[in-house]
């Protein structure tokens, strides 16, 4: 089973209208930036230039924000498939093994005999493990 | 572009140099300071004059736009939970022909409840209205999928329906969003995006339900039935009404009858129609009742934590939880309950190590009450409710 499914569809799809707005006010921003530069080196035009360079920031972050925006709206679109454990034990002997989880297992279902002992060994735990990502307690009681 | 090229530059230089000057003299035309605070000052007026009339207005175009990003996703949620019930479909029920059209009006079935103006004897017609759906929604997967075994069908009948609860949350979100953006209502939108971080999480449990009810994994609301297995797993069982099993377990000197749902298929069964039968089977002369299910957990509550109290463990429309109450009433049997909190993502999602392990917590919990509450030789009946998909017994 995959980790993740990918899957491309309406939802997940950018429009290219958008991205062509997005890169070319990138562009835009760029060259507002290079003109602030080259106007900074007069020093009639030097007024000027902070302007320039104003407007060539707020164009390069807003181009960014939307951008990043997009990217992580489709990273949002991904339905997460965790990876799940089954733990396989032998009765007799007590010998575990655990592998990825298969269709068709479920808890106490018998399955192949046991390695060391050749009794039939049955399937004792199925579960997945959720690691939590970065879980600071802000409140602490 | 003109500024890498040396001469245009200058050009360009020189033009700007000239509009700086137009623009220095047009604000010697006007009181207050240079051209540049002016602009700043009309920007300032303009801001404070559209924030007063369109204000609301653009709150509402800021809230329709997080109402359409969560549409988005919904939307995509719904086509995926689609296509992985109709994939299911085929590669487990093998149909003769696409099952598509079908699973797609499958989707739009609908259930309407008794009506409640006289509420006397409404359980009943309720759980009659519930057993034609559930009988009507397995001959639908017997049609959709002729080749499925009967485990295998229940766990369809489980994808279908949780690919029919996303499909209806994206409608109801969808209806709103489109009845604001028709009317302009503030308050219409504002509800949907109050609600909206709500709705997204129960449609992203969904969403993982869906990949688990297909595979046939064990998800976190059968707890109950997990625990139910471990204690009644070695001993003979025998089916009970309905859909449920029933083992007679040896219990620290008393008689445990263990109920629970006939797995490893999903399907809750009718744990009140079997602590009837078994209470009646015995003649009213049960001890005391154990019901093991998972509940809802606050938040800053730990997943898997386990708690004890008194009282019918059944969630559902509450059909099972009044034929219980109303039999325990009769004969005058104690009833407690033992709890594993869990949120509702984890509930109808994969099981989680957190909670499989709690397992072992609630039988030790039993295992107090029954020492407890009870005497050597009694009877008693442990019921593990929840949806028995991935746990056998």
């Amino acid at each position: 089973m995959s980790r993740s499914e990918n899957k491309s569809s309406a939802a997940t799809r950018v429009s290219s209208f958008v991205l062509l707005i997005i890169f070319v006010t990138l562009a835009l921003a760029l060259a507002a930036l290079v003109l602030a530069i080259s106007l900074y080196s007069n020093p009639e035009t030097q007024g000027i230039a902070v302007y320039w360079l104003l407007l060539g920031f707020i164009g390069l972050a807003l181009s960014t924000y939307v951008l990043f925006q997009t990217r992580q709206r489709i990273l949002r679109l991904r339905i997460e498939t965790p990876p799940i454990t089954t733990t396989i034990e032998c009765r007799k002997c007590g010998f575990k093994s655990v592998r990825e989880f298969q269709r068709g297992d479920y808890v106490f279902k018998e399955v192949e005999p046991c390695q060391k002992c050749n009794e039939k060994m049955i399937i004792t735990a199925i579960y997945r493990e959720v690691r939590e990502k970065g879980k600071t307690p802000s409140f602490p009681y | 572009m003109l500024v890498f090229r040396k001469g245009e530059s200058v050009n360009l230089v020189a033009a700007l140099t000239v509009l700086k000057e137009q623009l220095i003299q047009m604000g010697d035309l006007l009181p207050g300071g240079d051209i540049f605070s002016q602009i700043l000052t009309l920007i300032i007026y303009a801001f404070i004059f559209i924030s007063i009339f369109y204000g609301q207005r653009i709150q509402l175009y800021i809230m329709l736009r997080e109402v359409e990003g969560s549409l988005y996703k919904l939307k995509y949620i719904r086509d995926e939970g689609r296509r992985i019930a109709i994939e299911t479909i085929k590669e487990i029920g093998k149909p003769q022909t696409d099952p598509t059209a079908r699973v797609d009006r499958f989707l739009e079935y609908f259930t309407i409840s008794p009506q409640s103006l006289d509420p006397a004897g409404i359980v009943w017609k309720l759980e009659h209205i519930l057993d034609v759906r559930d009988a009507r929604f397995k001959d639908e997967v017997r049609l959709l999928a002729p080749a499925a075994d009967e485990t295998q069908a229940n766990n369809l009948e489980n994808t279908l329906e949780a690919a029919m609860a996303l499909n209806y949350i994206y409608k109801v979100i969808r209806h709103y969003y489109l009845l604001g953006k028709k009317t302009l209502s503030l308050y219409i939108i504002m509800q949907i995006q109050m609600i909206l971080p709500l709705v997204m999480r129960e449609a992203e449990a969904y969403a993982s339900a869906l990949k688990a009810f297909a595979y046939g994994q064990p998800i976190g609301d059968g707890v109950g039935a997990l625990v139910a297995a471990k204690l009644m797993h070695g001993h003979p069982v025998r089916k009970v009404p309905k859909d449920c099993v029933v083992a007679e377990v040896p219990f620290e000197g008393r008689t445990a009858y263990v109920i629970k749902a006939e797995g490893p298929g999903g399907n809750v069964g009718k744990p009140g129609d079997a602590i009837k039968t078994i209470i009646e089977e015995n003649e009213g002369k049960i001890a005391n009742i154990i019901m093991i299910d998972a509940a809802l957990k606050l938040e800053g509550e730990d997943v898997g934590e386990v708690a004890e109290g008194v009282g019918a463990a059944i969630g559902g429309p509450g059909v099972d939880q009044f034929k219980i109450e109303e039999t325990i009433l009769k004969y005058r049997i104690p009833i407690n309950a033992v709890i594993i909190k869990e949120d509702i993502g984890d509930a109808v999602s994969p099981m989680r190590k957190e909670i499989f392990e709690a397992a072992d917590k609630a039988i030790e919990r039993i295992r107090q009450v029954i020492l407890e509450r009870t005497k050597e030789g009694d009877k008693v009946i442990i019921a593990g409710v929840g949806n028995t998909i991935g746990i056998g017994q």
